[in-house]
């Protein structure tokens, strides 16, 4: 039809506009940044006067030998160590008990839901008071049972523990709708075998529902991994980083360079070093969704 | 036995919550005293929205999202109608150019994107806040998705009656992705509203500052204000999207399980 009202070449032309103010602001804010970034991670920080030069893979030099680095690169292994099994499990857990019924559904799957309504800024504001020490809560109940004060976020050695536990609080549910969404698309005729075969609810979960739900859990986990690099919202009211970099992560690292140092070229290398490591996660989960549809 | 384990956790995930929203309407002696005569009071909104501006970073939220969701609509749409429905020469490469940008969001790059508004002249200003997120790779592909199962013999009767690229867009195909658009938006608009990394960067005055970096200066704890207050003003940040939230729960969780179904 659309051939005879003009053919082909109005066809790309109409195309080609329709996509124009879209592609012009994707090009301005995603790619050229893409590229600047890995330009500037090969030349030094402009200072004083001294213009940008070509430093080829110096920064990168610096960047193997910076001990804060690695410090923040191990800090983000234990953040996805800690955050993202335990979500799973939890929005597991959570999306199972939404699907049955249970008394007082509705009030249930609200508290699960709520925590990923609020913005980490204010998530982080309510357990800030909870791990300050000596007024704040936790230390509160401890001190019923005689326990002493402990500098939750001042202590190298528990201030991971402290982001980890938030962190799962505020993501279990989001990733439990996933589930759900999942959950609700099994087909039915399954669960009616398995109750006239007299299947015990273990069992069936674990060899029929389990399997079913790997896409979706592949799926959550890419992402959950994702955001445990892009999640650093926290670290602005509850440690900066602190005590001595013990609570902090790349994207935050990456910040301070920038903003706090003005090194623009380290900046440029951390951010190339991010972009590749997100580059692998969607590789990832591109293979991933071929097996998604292999499920299907 | 399940069940139980369910209302545990259920109550367990709801106590910070309830526990900020006890702090905020008790006087500030009773932040950690559970006592259930305790007085209630509404002086800590009042000092909250005394100490910090709250009324303006609202309005600088609302303006944001809105400003955000319009651009949005709109050029989502029309990037989303070329993928679907018009073949022109480098379409495969620039839609896969396009979801580059699912992956690697704004804030990962707000060295660069800084330095980009600092040479157009605008940082700390509200369009700023918004430009790298208004062509969302993420709205072109759920709408192309939506555009995509459109019935061709409906544009077609269009065009017969004399419409053109845009009527033909905006009569046929833009109200049945109606469903779609709700959806996305109400993603959008969650994502905006607790948006932080990306404004922190780019605004630097009362004028311009969201509601989330508003709340992180106030609640710094230089500032030396009571938990009691702070808890107030978290509430205060929070209440216009929680409301909304509650009230439109199950739109919101549908939406968020369609924006999953990649």
């Amino acid at each position: 039809m659309r051939r005879l009202l003009g053919g082909r070449r109005l066809d790309a032309v109409h195309g080609w506009l329709l996509l124009l103010p879209a592609a012009v602001l994707l090009a301005t804010f995603t790619h050229y940044p893409i590229l600047a970034s890995l330009v500037d991670s090969v030349r030094s920080t402009p200072r004083g006067g001294q213009p940008a030069v070509f430093v080829g893979l110096e920064n990168y030099g610096f960047m193997a030998a910076d001990p804060i680095f690695w410090r923040v690169m191990g800090n983000n292994v234990v953040f996805a160590l800690g955050t993202i099994p335990a979500s799973i499990v939890l929005a597991l857990l959570m999306a199972t008990w939404i699907d049955r019924r249970l008394p007082a559904r509705a009030l249930v799957r609200l508290a699960y839901f709520t925590p990923t309504i609020l913005p980490m800024v204010a998530v982080a504001n309510i357990w800030l008071f909870f791990y300050t020490p000596q007024f704040g809560l936790l230390d509160q109940v401890r001190a019923l049972f005689g326990a002493a004060h402990h500098n939750w976020l001042g202590d190298p050695s528990t201030v991971m523990g402290c982001l980890i536990v938030m962190t799962v609080w505020k993501e279990a549910g989001f990733f439990s709708i996933f589930y759900l969404a999942a959950l609700q698309h099994l087909p039915p005729d399954l669960k009616e075998a398995a109750a006239i075969e007299g299947t015990p609810r273990w069992t069936f979960f674990r060899r029929v529902t389990l399997p079913l739900l790997m896409p979706t859990t592949l799926f959550v986990l890419v992402n959950a991994t994702i955001n445990s690099f892009k999640l650093v919202d926290q670290l602005f009211i509850l440690t900066k980083g602190g005590p001595d970099n013990a609570s902090n992560l790349l994207l935050y690292y990456l910040y301070e360079v920038a903003f706090g140092y003005n090194d623009w070229a380290y900046a440029a290398t951390l951010t190339v070093l991010l972009l590749a490591i997100l580059a692998v996660l969607a590789i990832a989960q591109f293979g991933l969704i071929e097996r998604r549809v292999h499920y299907r | 036995m399940e069940n139980a384990a369910a209302l545990l956790l259920a109550v367990l995930w709801i106590l910070p919550l309830a526990y900020a929203v006890w702090a905020a309407f008790h006087p500030p002696e009773y932040a950690t005293r559970f006592d259930l005569t305790a007085p209630l009071t509404l002086g800590n909104f009042q000092r909250a929205w005394a100490v910090a501006p709250f009324a303006r970073y609202i309005v600088n939220t609302v303006l944001l999202v809105t400003m955000v969701l319009a651009a949005q609509f709109v050029l989502c749409t029309l990037a989303a109608y070329a993928f679907a429905r018009f073949a022109f020469p480098g379409r495969d490469l620039a839609f896969a150019l396009v979801l580059v940008q699912i992956l690697i969001v704004p804030e990962v790059l707000l060295v660069e994107n800084y330095t980009t508004l600092s040479r157009l002249d605008l940082v700390d200003t509200v369009p700023a806040i918004g430009l790298p997120y208004m062509a969302s790779a993420f709205g072109i592909f759920l709408l192309r998705q939506t555009f995509k199962q459109v019935p061709r013999d409906l544009e077609e009767a269009a065009q017969v009656e004399g419409a053109g690229v845009l009527r033909v867009l905006l009569s046929v195909y833009v109200p049945l992705a109606r469903p779609t658009y709700l959806a996305y938006g109400l993603v959008s608009v969650s994502y905006h509203w607790n948006n932080f990394l990306w404004p922190l960067v780019v605004t630097n005055s009362v004028e311009t500052r969201p509601i989330t970096v508003g709340l992180g200066i106030f609640a710094a704890p230089e500032t030396g204000v009571s938990w009691a207050v702070i808890s107030a003003g978290t509430l205060l940040s929070v209440a216009p999207l929680l409301v909304a939230f509650l009230l439109f729960q199950r739109q919101f969780v549908q939406s968020f399980m369609r924006a999953g179904i990649k």
